[in-house]
């Protein structure tokens, strides 16, 4: 039928197109799905990729949600990134974000009613530690006894998320809150407040710092040799050892940078936009970033554009929700084809396909 | 609290009905990977499983034809897994991944409708003369259908992979797929059949769940489950009467922590529901520490595509 013959070079513009033909075709079978729950499909793609940008009624609200919902996307999926690029999994994002929200929210709330301008910066650190800690139990199992740390990582968000409900029901409840689950509101809390920096729309120092954190992933990957050694990690382990790298630092390095950065999402998330601890702080950011990391291609300023996009389709997922009735798993569903198409397509990227004549 | 209210031998049958959809989804994965195939998808196909099985069984008013509904629908889902690394190369980690956020999506989108309906009635079959056995009895052989046919499956598959022919040449792809492609083996038809495999089991194993177990439908309902089979598979190494044993473990502490959260042990629910986890980390600890280096008796070409070069 036909034979693959393997590029010398990736193609720059497949693994361009690719994604781009992802959407589409995540457009196109989405359609389908949509007609069948019942809802028109070209109003339903359209409300998802085209009102929360253009529409006159909703964009003033949606256009900063895109960039509040898209913040903790890039910052998760950057950690990611650097960690799939030398083929360490860590897909424990999710409980390394609660991880992070809950030791920043507990320091925070330790010191109510406190005031001092040192409360936040201090927090913010505490949530980057409390998600690097997090990490570093898969880190350190995996280079001491070589234990996978898919599972490990996997493992420790359905931990998280209990220890979530016992700092919501338990140790973080407001003591002023009628007995009702979740922690005083640390936006009421100024000193802990991650506060908006526009007026009325939202826009908080976590949308500024994801995209500070992509100059600083764009300089650590292209232009650090440190990045260089990550990608030989991930592509040649061996050449990697006899070049006097150290896989285990490497491995090391790359989970703990992920579950920090997926702290600082946490942390700026529970302090902002969340507000509180509660048992349904997590909405999946940490799952969801894995494709923002695949659909940018595992590049920084890719993944700027995936986590926009992602995040759209997000803000666009609630308008169709509350417009149109489409389930929410639907989205889900949506996000999940996404992925499936993205990684078929690299086989274009990565081999080319010659038909085989008949002999 | 009071410990002696725990009725041992009813643990212990209660332990084989919590461990059954981990033996069976786990067994599955093991064909898999002993073909060379890292599927992580096991999460979506055992809730893909567990909500057609319960729509089926609701609708047909038979939870047997609802498990059959199962397993078509955890091999159809596989079958996309299939599809996508084996013809079109993708990486196995990242498209198992896919496969779960894609199947727990399409789950919670089917059964909406079906949230809090009751699953039809089921009957144990108690084997006769064993089950009047006291104690003994109890625990082994009072139990459904499922149950006995996850532990023939233990046996069939123990022998299949270590006494039949067609286990040898799955094993030899699973090993080293460019050899057994020059020996004329049929790399990824051998590879095919075995993911689709997998996924029936996982489907049946989450149709377990939804129809005999809990029995009804929520949403994200097997919460880890699948990830716990795939440790399962990794703790067994790779053996199918170890990975029994390990499904019993872990189902043991499972049916252990529920039951201390039943009679009210000054334990918080949180802390005894995080056991299962933390029980499987320890035991990926242990025995990944009591190896040497490495995973013995992980399949060679665990993970590897298959490209066709000659």
């Amino acid at each position: 039928m036909f034979k693959l013959i393997p590029r010398e070079n990736v193609s720059p513009v497949l693994s361009l197109l690719g994604p781009l033909f992802s959407i589409g075709f995540t457009m196109l079978v989405g359609g389908i799905l949509f007609y069948f729950l019942g809802v028109d499909p070209f109003a339903a793609i359209k409300m998802i990729f085209w009102d929360p940008l253009m529409s006159e009624t909703f964009s003033t609200y949606s256009i900063p949600q895109i960039f509040i919902k898209g913040a903790p996307l890039i910052l998760i999926a950057l950690g990611l990134s650097v960690g799939f690029k030398a083929n360490v999994w860590n897909i424990g994002a999710e409980g390394q974000y609660i991880m992070g929200a809950i030791f920043g929210a507990s320091f925070a709330l330790s010191l109510y009613p406190l005031e001092s301008i040192f409360i936040f910066p201090t927090m913010v650190l505490m949530g980057i530690f409390g998600g690097s800690l997090w990490s570093m139990i898969p880190a350190l199992l995996k280079v001491k006894f070589n234990v996978n740390e898919i599972l490990v990582s996997l493992m420790l968000v359905y931990v998280a998320e209990q220890l979530l409900a016992l700092a919501s029901l338990g140790f973080l409840r407001n003591p002023d809150g009628a007995g009702f689950p979740g922690s005083r509101n640390l936006s009421q809390y100024s000193s802990a407040s991650n506060s908006e920096l526009i007026m009325g729309t939202g826009i908080h120092l976590g949308v500024l710092l994801s995209l500070l954190m992509v100059v600083f992933f764009y300089v650590l990957l292209f232009r650090h040799s440190l990045g260089f050694k990550i990608k030989l990690l991930g592509n040649s382990p061996k050449a990697s050892g006899f070049s006097g790298d150290n896989p285990n630092k490497l491995i090391f390095l790359c989970l703990t940078l992920s579950g920090s950065l997926a702290g600082l999402a946490g942390i700026m998330e529970v302090a902002g936009p969340a507000g509180q601890i509660n048992i349904d702080f997590n909405v999946g950011y940490g799952f969801t970033a894995i494709i923002v990391a695949f659909l940018g291609r595992l590049n920084p300023i890719g993944i700027f554009f995936a986590g926009i996009v992602m995040a759209l389709t997000y803000v666009g997922g609630e308008l169709t929700q509350f417009m149109l009735n489409l389930p929410a798993a639907a989205i889900q569903v949506f996000q999940g084809m996404l992925l499936f198409f993205l990684l078929s397509f690299d086989l274009f990227v990565h081999y080319k396909i010659k038909l085989k004549g008949k002999k | 609290m009071d410990l002696s209210e725990i009725n041992f031998a009813v643990l212990v049958a209660s332990l084989i009905v919590a461990s059954t959809p981990l033996v069976l989804a786990a067994l599955g994965e093991l064909i898999v990977e002993k073909a060379g195939v890292l599927n992580l998808g096991v999460e979506g196909m055992m809730i893909i499983g567990a909500v057609a099985g319960f729509i089926v069984g609701v609708e047909t008013g038979s939870a047997y034809i609802g498990m059959i509904a199962a397993a078509v629908a955890g091999a159809l889902l596989s079958l996309l897994f299939a599809f996508i690394i084996l013809i079109m190369q993708a990486n196995q980690v990242a498209s198992g991944l896919a496969l779960t956020i894609f199947g727990l999506g399409i789950a919670a989108l089917m059964g909406h409708p079906y949230t809090g309906i009751k699953s039809p009635q089921i009957s144990t079959i108690s084997i006769p003369i064993l089950s009047e056995i006291p104690i003994l009895g109890t625990m082994f052989f009072q139990h459904d259908l499922i149950v006995y046919l996850s532990l023939i499956s233990v046996l069939t598959i123990w022998y299949f992979l270590t006494r039949m022919r067609a286990g040898l040449i799955l094993r030899s792809v699973g090993e080293d797929h460019d050899v057994a492609h020059s020996l004329g083996y049929r790399v990824i038809t051998i590879r095919f059949l075995a993911i689709l495999f997998g996924g029936a089991m996982a489907g049946v194993g989450g149709g377990y769940l939804s129809l005999f177990r809990v029995p009804q439908w929520t949403e994200g309902m097997t919460a880890g489950a699948g990830w716990i089979a795939l440790a399962l598979v990794v703790f067994s190494g790779w053996r199918p009467f170890r990975l029994l044993i390990g499904a019993y473990i872990f189902g043991g502490i499972t049916i252990l922590q529920l039951n201390l959260q039943a009679i009210g042990v000054n334990i918080n629910i949180a802390v005894l529901s995080m056991a299962p986890y933390l029980a499987t980390i320890l035991a990926l600890m242990v025995i990944s520490m009591s190896r040497f280096r490495g995973n013995r008796g992980a399949p060679g070409c665990l993970g590897r595509s298959f490209v066709k070069t000659i």
